[in-house]
């Protein structure tokens, strides 16, 4: 019995390795994230010291031998209302204890609240999510409205550097929740909420809709590349630039089907026909990690089964199954993988 | 145990159980794979009287179920219908929450109509959406006056809206012309 509980124990071990990695709250990559372990931290060691203490005063409690009936405290005597000056002056010390581990806790919140506060006033750069049922809608705003781009499901970020992130929904509640960066954002339809984040070390995080919004919920992730700046400035660079035209026949019929079929209904392809603005921007597709949403990672295979029959990979998603013939599937998929 | 309390418990119970019982099916691939819409034959339509012939079983399946109703109304001002018939009160184009239907009234009659597309306007929309997307759109439009039962439409409109809740419309007279109503 006491081996199979080891064992048991042993083969948990290494779901610990879960802890860390993408996505994970303790991973500190983010100013707020930092600030929070802190705080985490502050509370920890308070509430663990205040639990030990509690547990060893009953531990003494338990064991200590009843002085059999001599000098027990009984109603009858009236002795019972005294007790030792020891054990008054461990109470005095107890409560004293108690009032200053909650002035150091209340202090310590204050603070990390402020400092967030006061980072959220110099943000210098505004990204838009708008969160839709199972995807999110990624729009770098600039002034200049040629310069806006537009992506899905993918967010980038320049490390060190204050990113001011507007938040609305198109259809019901959902959250906005990068645990390695920060904490959660409503976001709620028909409102406008904004988070800010301060990424401090370059990496690759794994965001996830953190409020129950429709079936396909546990399907709705964003994948959050923090890198350098020069990085950065290639990719929104790239992002800018319209789609690529299609370089052979098999492509070239893949365009014509995507621009005047159903996919155009809902999809915008920059530099194409294709201007729907109800699904995911495909302009960049094939330069994404992953397709509908974190669901599948991005490969051939993949993009063959998601267009095939998206209702069985994500069921209940808005991408119909259109029931491609073979050969335009193909074509479609080949295109596809064009728009890099 | 008294008797009124041993019936309201068995009456409790016999309530709890109502929870199992399934209200539709949501079809979310649409069946048969290679759904069709009825094309434009004149045989959908009818001078005068029924159509003969035993009615489409999709009527029945597209017609009394709210999620097929729902995505419908989602698609409704996704495809800018609203552009030209507004919120059903029409505009540009014919008011679909109304008696009267010029080409039928039948869900496989709207299909077939926002399939092919009809003169004056109505552009087609086959190739355009999925054929069960187009039968969704047309359980929508058919339920704009008040044709489907109140459990199945939606109580609560997508647009910022004057008007009572789908689940408040009046029912308007469908002519046995416009339509065959089993």
């Amino acid at each position: 019995m006491r081996w199979r509980r080891l064992w048991v124990a042993l083969l948990l071990l290494p779901s610990l390795g879960g802890c860390s990695g993408i996505q994970t709250s303790l991973g500190g990559d983010g100013a707020d994230g930092a600030s929070f372990i802190r705080l985490f931290t502050i509370f920890l060691v308070v509430c663990g010291i205040m639990y030990l203490l509690v547990v060893a005063a009953l531990a003494v409690a338990i064991g200590r031998r009843r002085d059999g009936g001599r000098r027990a405290l009984t109603v009858d005597n009236g002795s019972h209302h005294e007790s030792s000056p020891l054990v008054r002056s461990a109470l005095v010390g107890w409560g004293a204890l108690i009032a200053v581990g909650l002035i150091a806790l209340t202090i310590a919140s204050f603070f990390t609240d402020r400092s967030a506060a006061a980072r959220a006033r110099h943000s210098s750069f505004a990204v838009k999510i708008i969160a839709n049922q199972w995807w999110w809608d990624v729009i770098y705003t600039t002034p200049d409205s040629s310069k806006i781009v537009h992506t899905a499901n993918e967010l980038h970020l320049p490390v060190g550097v204050e990113a001011e992130v507007e938040l609305q929904s198109n259809d019901v509640i959902h959250s906005f929740w990068v645990p390695n960066l920060a904490g959660k954002q409503d976001l709620i339809p028909g409102r406008t909420t904004d988070i800010q984040l301060l990424p401090t070390r370059t990496g690759l995080y794994r965001a996830q809709c953190a409020e129950f919004c429709g079936t396909q919920h546990a399907n709705m992730a964003l994948v959050v590349t923090v890198e350098s700046k020069a990085d950065f400035l290639n990719w929104i660079a790239q992002q800018r630039r319209p789609a690529f035209a299609p370089a052979s026949r098999l492509e070239l019929a893949g365009y014509r089907y995507v621009t005047t079929r159903e996919c155009s209904s809902c999809h915008n392809i920059t530099g194409t026909p294709a201007g729907g603005q109800i699904g995911p921007d495909l302009t960049h597709l094939a330069s994404r990690r992953t397709l509908a949403a974190g669901t599948l990672p991005m490969n051939r295979g993949n993009l063959y089964g998601w267009v095939a029959d998206p209702q069985s990979q994500k069921p209940g998603s808005q991408m119909p199954t259109i029931g491609l013939a073979p050969n335009d599937l193909h074509a479609v998929v080949a295109y596809l993988e064009r728009l890099k | 145990m008294s008797s009124l309390c041993r019936n309201s418990l068995i009456l409790m119970t016999a309530f709890a159980l109502l929870a199992g019982c399934d209200r539709e099916a949501r079809d979310v691939r649409g069946k048969p794979f290679g759904e069709t819409v009825p094309g434009p034959s004149p045989d959908t339509i009818f001078p005068g009287g029924a159509p003969r012939g035993a009615l489409d079983p999709r009527l029945a399946a597209y017609g009394r179920n709210a999620y097929a109703i729902s995505q419908g109304q989602q698609l409704f001002i996704r495809m800018n219908c609203v552009g030209c018939h507004a919120h059903g009160g029409g505009g540009m184009g014919p008011a679909l929450m109304d008696a009267q239907w010029r080409y039928g009234g039948r869900i496989d009659q709207i299909a077939a109509t926002i399939a092919e597309g009809r003169p004056n306007g109505m552009p087609s929309w086959r190739g355009k959406l999925t054929n069960q997307q187009i039968w969704q759109l047309a359980a929508f439009v058919r339920s704009l006056s008040g044709q489907e039962p109140k459990d199945a439409v939606s109580a609560r409109a997508d647009e910022l809206s004057n008007t009572p809740p789908e689940t408040q419309t009046r029912r308007e007279p469908v002519m046995p012309a416009d339509s065959a109503q089993q």
